[in-house]
């Protein structure tokens, strides 16, 4: 049952005194209920309310699960994990992915590790604990209820993996060993050498494997979403496109799965793959599924900078560097001396100077904020101007030189072959880049979206992370989704809800092939015209560097309004410029990247609305207005301690509904790193 | 600033294998590119190219790619013979250009094996590793039936060496390099990941006889120790675990 259900509450239109005056964001002035808000939250005391819910659930008999069939929609750690499960239970189940392989997704990349609250370093960690850090690093801006259940699911994770194979580090003894993991009080990160997300994905694969080869699930590869179909309101299955012969494919199904990663491709350079998108969640969003708190992004502070134009990606470099690596620059603005000709007084080390007790060590909004600022200066290193120096050289006289290679020696060697510089003889150079989304599609306790029948795991959608997102908690939501939570969840909805069979022949699958089809038709050019001039990916690099400027590290409310005029302007553009010659079947990348750019425009827009209706500062959302008199993030829990959900109107403006967050466990506090 | 100069840059020809489909006549096309910057990777002037190619209404070139960082296994194909290229221990999207030289000509090819079909230019399909893995490439443990993690105790050696099996990225550059097109590394890194740990033990020996026979009815060769696969392999795994899975299939 819901106890904290209370939708479409009015948001106080009066700033509290202390706030100043910021000018008025569209479309905050009415909120209407949107019955369909509702958070399903479990009642009663927090540390026991998932195996309550669980043990309230429907369950299905074996015999009818066969009948029933599940499309999942992404093979990273969230669909591979779901779908794989889902077999093993009987139901019969599709998997999408646009991959050749579902080895390749996203996850796959992910280095640091995976948090589980097992207190195997005995240093009095516990669900507890895990569960408190999570709603503090998501400076209070995620449900207590989901933070707590991802906390008791984390052990069991580590459980399933192990029995799978995943090679996790050990201890000379046998058992597991842990680290700790962005400035966490306790060793709580399981880890694979700087791979686990690969080991971690392979283990959900090879599970997916096994019911392939069972045949309870059907790999649909080389297929990209393009349309969601719902019947009477209800998700019932996708359109489609292969990658290979272009044709548009519908798929139905009694239960739809997303699980398809984040949208940090938004901001075009990114540490996700290149092709990493918002399609799937965008057309659900534009089919009704409300879009949460779409201005979360993080950023993360090491990567290598850009350089060339044509850069295709931004690579990550672990953050443990910062362990070892002091972050300094020039202390004179345009010092263009090479970084060993500069002596020590006349070096800043920034962070060990505005922050003497954490140092090197502050959280990943704070050393990104402080590096942005000093770039914008002048003071920035590298091409550009946009890097700063992170120098192993004091660690390396401290511990040797071989200790610092076996140490991070993969990283130093990744680090060289895409620079062409030495990291050990000279510093590295650094810079943020969006790295993770904490948006997504807003789900309630039961994974599901607005829209009935379609459930939501992982980086698709918005849950538990509130505004930031702890080091080592996205491979555990992943597979905590996936493995446990939509397994039961899916199970009830399909138990609660009986679905007629729906085929291709479906009126509402026909409009939603047409529909696709009509856009994709838009995109080519006309008989006898000559494509349009702008490519794909030449606006998708302008998107970017627009929406890094306004809408990344730092975001103002005069930036953001400029930021949704130029969107504007790039939607227009990308409407009568853009156009992609059709050369018959046969892979076609640029008509991909031509449809993905076209749902990071709309989501683009969105963001921006959503930044700045948050007239706050919390977690990576930094609003200049909104800062204490020492620069630090103020956020503002009168106003604001509640989840944003957008839904698109016809016609109109998207609205902006909220779902209020209540604390009960913990009282919100603000952070203090000085 | 000495690191704010305009970066280096080169001038190269590529030779490139165009063929639209399977069924479609293939041949080499040459593209001359100016002045790209060496801090590019490979595929990034592919990427340039490609580019031009779209806007004067040609048909840009394919190949496989994603994460850009070597860790996915999408990207690979032939860059003057060699698999990934001429840098040891990379794939071929973290080739950068600074590893050639200023009016080099670079022949890129497709992986060319029976059992690893053309998609189209420099994309091949590689659906085989995919069913080889299906064959028997995992343990058999449903969701919510594990064991307490560290009732199951493995040697800290024991484990990073099932990890360095692990770590195969599946880009079948091992079965492009060798020239009986053995998919034996890629099947013998699986075994060894599994078979080295207590989890992999119920199942080892007919995983092992799965996945060797599922080998070999995709088309793939059998092993003539050339150790081709060793060096082209991006995650340097060791060809010692083929000569282990031999004694894996004898029983041993």
């Amino acid at each position: 049952m819901s106890t904290t259900f209370a939708s479409g509450q009015p948001r106080g239109s009066g700033s509290p005194a202390a706030a100043p005056p910021a000018p008025s964001p569209p479309q905050l002035s009415s909120t209407p209920p949107v019955p369909r808000l509702d958070p399903r939250l479990p009642a009663g005391p927090l540390d026991s309310a998932w195996q309550r819910c669980r043990e309230g659930l429907p369950l299905i008999s074996p015999a009818n699960k066969r009948k029933l069939r599940v499309l999942v929609v992404g093979s990273g750690l969230a669909g591979a994990s779901a779908a794989a499960t889902l077999a093993e239970q009987g139901y019969r189940v599709q998997l999408v992915t646009y991959h050749d392989s579902p080895r390749r997704a996203h996850s796959v990349a992910a280095q640091g590790g995976i948090n589980a609250a097992k207190n195997y370093a005995g240093d009095g960690d516990s669900i507890d604990r895990l569960f408190r850090d999570t709603v503090k690093g998501g400076d209070f801006r995620a449900r207590e209820a989901g933070c707590h259940r991802l906390a008791e699911i984390s052990g069991a994770i580590i459980d399933q993996c192990v029995a799978q194979g995943v090679p996790f580090a050990r201890d000379y003894g046998g058992t597991l060993a842990n680290r700790s993991f962005g400035g966490a009080l306790v060793s709580r990160t399981f880890y694979a050498r700087g791979q686990t997300g690969q080991q971690l994905l392979y283990g959900a694969y090879q599970a997916l494997m096994r019911q392939v080869a069972a045949g309870q699930v059907e790999l649909l590869t080389r297929r990209e979403m393009v349309e969601l179909i719902c019947v009477d309101g209800v998700a019932r299955g996708v359109v489609c496109r292969h990658g290979l012969s272009g044709a548009l494919e519908t798929f139905t199904a009694h239960a739809v799965l997303l699980a398809s990663g984040g949208y940090s491709n938004v901001f075009y350079l990114s540490t996700n793959a290149v092709k990493s998108n918002a399609s799937a969640i965008w057309r659900a969003h534009l089919k009704g599924a409300c879009f949460a708190n779409p201005c979360f992004t993080q950023i993360h502070p090491t990567c290598i900078p850009a350089g060339d134009t044509w850069q295709s990606k931004l690579t990550l470099m672990s953050e443990s560097l910062r362990n070892d690596g002091r972050v300094w620059l020039p202390a004179q603005p345009g010092d263009g001396r090479p970084a060993a000709a500069i002596p020590e007084a006349q070096r800043d080390y920034f962070l060990e100077r505005q922050y003497p007790t954490y140092g090197n060590m502050v959280p990943r909004d704070v050393a990104s904020r402080r590096a942005r600022e000093l770039c914008l200066e002048g003071r920035g290193v590298g091409p550009g101007g946009r890097g700063v120096y992170l120098d192993l050289a004091e660690a390396i006289r401290r511990d040797g030189r071989e200790a610092i290679e076996s140490r991070y020696g993969n990283l130093l060697e990744m680090y060289a072959r895409i620079t062409g510089e030495d990291p050990l003889t000279s510093p590295l150079r650094i810079y943020p880049a969006p790295h993770y989304t904490m948006g997504g599609l807003w789900v309630d306790y039961h994974l599901m979206s607005t829209i009935p029948g379609l459930f939501v795991l992982g980086e698709a959608n918005f849950s538990e992370h509130g505004a930031n997102r702890l080091g080592a908690s996205a491979l555990m939501q992943g597979l905590a989704d996936g493995y446990f939570i939509a397994p039961a969840t899916v199970t009830a909805w399909l138990a609660g809800h009986p679905q007629p069979e729906v085929g291709a022949d479906h009126p509402a699958c026909r409009a939603a092939l047409a529909a696709a089809e009509a856009r994709i038709a838009a995109l080519r050019p006309e008989p006898g015209r000559s494509p349009g001039g702008r490519t794909a990916t030449d606006l998708h690099r302008e998107l970017g560097l627009l929406m890094i400027e306004v809408c990344g590290i730092s975001r103002s409310a005069p930036e953001l309004r400029r930021g949704l005029a130029a969107v504007e302007a790039l939607r227009q553009e990308f409407g009568e410029r853009v156009r992609v010659p059709d050369h018959g079947p046969g892979p076609d990348e640029a008509l991909e990247r031509a449809l993905r750019l076209e749902d990071f425009l709309g989501l683009a827009d969105l963001m921006l609305r959503d930044a700045l209706a948050r007239e706050e500062s919390c977690g990576a959302h930094f609003r200049e207005e909104f800062q204490t008199p020492e620069g630090e993030a103020r956020r503002d829990d009168a106003r604001f301690a509640h989840i944003a959900a957008w839904e698109q109107r016809e016609g109109a403006s998207p609205m902006r509904h909220s779902e209020p967050l209540a604390f009960t466990a913990m009282a919100p506090s603000q952070r203090n790193y000085r | 600033m000495s690191l704010q100069t305009v970066p280096a840059t080169i001038s190269l020809t590529l030779k490139v294998w165009r063929q639209a489909g399977p069924g479609q006549p293939g041949g080499f096309e040459s593209h001359r590119l100016e002045q790209l910057s060496i801090d590019l990777s490979l595929l990034e002037a592919l990427d340039e190219l490609n580019d031009r190619l779209l806007r004067a209404g040609q048909r840009p070139i394919s190949f496989e790619h994603d994460c850009r960082e070597g860790i996915c296994g999408s990207c690979g194909f032939l860059v003057n013979g060699q698999a990934h290229g001429p840098q040891a221990a990379t794939s071929v999207c973290q080739l950068y250009l600074r590893r050639f030289r200023d009016g080099d000509t670079l022949v890129l090819e497709p992986w060319r094996a029976r059992a690893l079909p053309l998609v189209a230019d420099l994309a091949v399909d590689r659906s085989a590793f995919d069913r080889i893995i299906a064959a028997g490439g995992y343990c058999s443990v449903n969701t919510g039936s594990a064991p307490e993690a560290n009732t199951i105790l493995i040697g800290r050696d024991q484990a990073a060496s099932a990890f360095d099996a692990a770590t195969c990225i599946g880009c079948a550059a091992c079965v492009a390099s060798c020239r009986n097109a053995s998919a034996s590394l890629f099947v013998a890194a699986k075994l060894a990941h599994l078979g080295q740990l207590p989890q992999g033990q119920p199942e080892r020996a007919q995983r092992a006889r799965a996945m060797a026979n599922q080998m070999a009815a995709e088309g793939f060769g059998g092993c003539s120790n050339h150790l081709e696969c060793e060096a082209a392999c991006p995650k340097q795994i060791s060809a010692d675990w083929i000569s282990w899975m031999r004694r894996e299939l004898r029983g041993g």
